[in-house]
């Protein structure tokens, strides 16, 4: 495999895989509990998802450590096992993937605020960062994927930490928007114009969304990201926002809802493709093919 | 600029230390405690409350805001108990019981508070016999839960039951909200009232207790 930040180069589209915590909730995550327990405890399902997604076509896997920063694992107790958790969670996909996709080392935000309209110093929030993406980057993973940032400061305090970290791991960075009449924004504010420069000149490598939409409003956020700079663009969308069904969450987008708007994606110039919240191997599966079909 | 208009004005940008500063002032200048605490804290914060519905500012700022609040509340509160000044009513609130999810419910008590209820904030996880000790303890006239989860918004139900089996219900009234809930699942676990949104609380819990 030649490295990620030269395969970004070449004109193909990358593929990367769909929902972690969902999927894991059908295969018996009790809501509530933290997903990454299941690095220490249940390796063989994440194995088992890892190989899904590979055999489903997904170039890029992620490890199941979304809320593996300290910050976040202590609001279970868990903090002292962030070593463990994350080193665990890259083992697992090596394992499942070997070098026939690229790892990235998921990590999500911290769960806390920064001062002053929340009760954590950046100083705190850059040390639970760079133990979790330490280890990620210490057990060899592709690239680091900081997801579903809502807080601007907290993404580039994230991004600069795994910069710090390594030069050469390529950083890929992306934010959750809500739809208000007034445009995109995230629930802290930030809007698509204040995050792309933000991001870029934080020194990501690759930026985007992920999270909080359905497809169409995700499209319409590339597209605004595009006419902004040319950095290499993520996009990972939900399978439209959950509703309760007898009990249970259900996402909207079928895969073929959702395929069909790949090739738009792909005219934008969006770089990585993946899903998020409610998206399956099967939407990965059919992605691949519409790609397939796209280039030839 | 008159004072009150400035502890408005400085609370909607989120300046604790300008917000207690004038606050202290307007005291010692005799202004009315519940003119400082209806048209300057109050004021400014239901402005903070609309400009945060209509996207104008986020999470941040309201946080803020409230920080500030908090803060010039901490100087009038003594004085208000002396002056026996009435509240709007009294809301216990928190996020059930297993749910560790307290943004939502965090500005829910924030606005209420900036609204002129007390608010009795007990945080979360917290179990069914909790909201009715503390309602029936503090003779709070709502009680509102929050959940985020599938799996714990049933509490809610126990919580009315209990409500039901102590006598409480009709007598208090009952507010959910949360991003798995609705309108039909108010009616079927028999709670007063679902809130969408933070303001849409604010708004409810007025006209359950017919004030403001």
């Amino acid at each position: 495999m030649i490295a990620l930040l030269d395969r970004i180069k070449q004109p193909r589209v990358i593929l990367a895989d769909g929902a972690m915590g969902t999927i894991l909730m059908q295969r018996g995550l009790k809501q509530g509990e933290p997903p990454e327990k299941m690095n220490l405890e249940k390796p063989e399902i994440l194995e088992e998802v890892a190989r899904e997604y590979l055999d489903a076509g997904a170039e890029i896997i992620q490890t199941n450590t979304f809320g593996a920063s300290p910050l976040k694992l202590a609001f279970f107790g868990l903090s002292d096992k962030t070593e463990e958790i994350n080193k665990r969670a890259v083992q697992i996909v090596k394992k499942a993937v070997g070098n026939r996709a690229y790892v990235s080392g998921s990590c999500g935000p911290s769960g806390k605020l920064l001062q002053p309209y929340g009760d954590v110093s950046e100083n705190e929030m850059i040390d639970s960062f760079q133990r979790q993406l330490k280890i990620l980057i210490d057990e060899g993973v592709d690239i680091i994927c900081i997801e579903t940032m809502t807080d601007l400061r907290e993404a580039v305090l994230a991004v600069c930490t795994a910069k710090s970290i390594s030069q050469s791991v390529p950083v890929c960075v992306s934010m959750t928007f809500d739809s208000t009449p007034r445009g995109f924004f995230t629930i802290m504010g930030v809007s698509i114009e204040q995050a792309v420069k933000g991001l870029t000149e934080a020194g990501a490598d690759i930026i985007g969304t992920n999270c909080g939409n359905g497809i169409e409003k995700m499209v319409s956020i590339a597209r605004e990201m595009r006419k902004l700079n040319s950095i290499p663009l993520i996009v990972q969308s939900n399978a439209g926002i959950p509703a309760l069904k007898d009990g249970k969450l259900v996402y909207p987008e079928s895969p073929e809802y959702m395929a069909k708007w790949i090739p738009e994606l792909i005219n934008i110039g969006v770089k990585i493709i993946g899903g998020c919240c409610g998206t399956t191997p099967a939407h990965i599966t059919l992605f691949r093919k519409i790609v397939y079909e796209y280039y030839n | 600029m008159d004072i009150i208009k400035e502890i408005s004005k400085n609370l909607e940008s989120g300046n604790t230390g300008e917000v207690v500063k004038l606050t202290e002032k307007a005291i010692s200048d005799h202004i009315d405690v519940k003119i400082i605490l209806n048209e300057g804290l109050i004021g400014g914060m239901s402005i903070v409350g609309e400009r945060f519905k209509n996207h104008e500012i986020f999470l941040p700022d309201v946080l803020l805001a409230a920080k500030a609040m908090n803060a010039a509340m901490d100087i009038l509160k003594p004085l208000l108990i002396k002056g026996d000044v009435p509240g709007l009513g009294k809301v216990v609130i928190g996020t059930v019981q297993g749910d560790l999810h307290d943004i939502g419910k965090n500005l829910v008590a924030i606005l209420l508070k900036g609204a002129g209820f007390e608010v009795i904030d007990l945080g979360k996880d917290v179990a069914p016999e909790k909201f009715l000790d503390v309602a029936e303890s503090e003779n709070a006239e709502v009680v509102g839960m929050s959940a985020l989860l599938t799996t714990t918004m049933p509490v809610m139900k126990t919580v009315i039951e209990r409500a039901k089996a102590r006598g409480f219900f009709g007598k208090k009234k009952f507010i959910i909200g949360g991003a798995p809930l609705s309108a039909d699942y108010a009616r079927e676990i028999g709670a007063d009232a679902y809130c969408y949104d933070g303001m849409n609380a604010v708004d409810t819990v007025k006209q359950l207790l017919k004030v403001g």
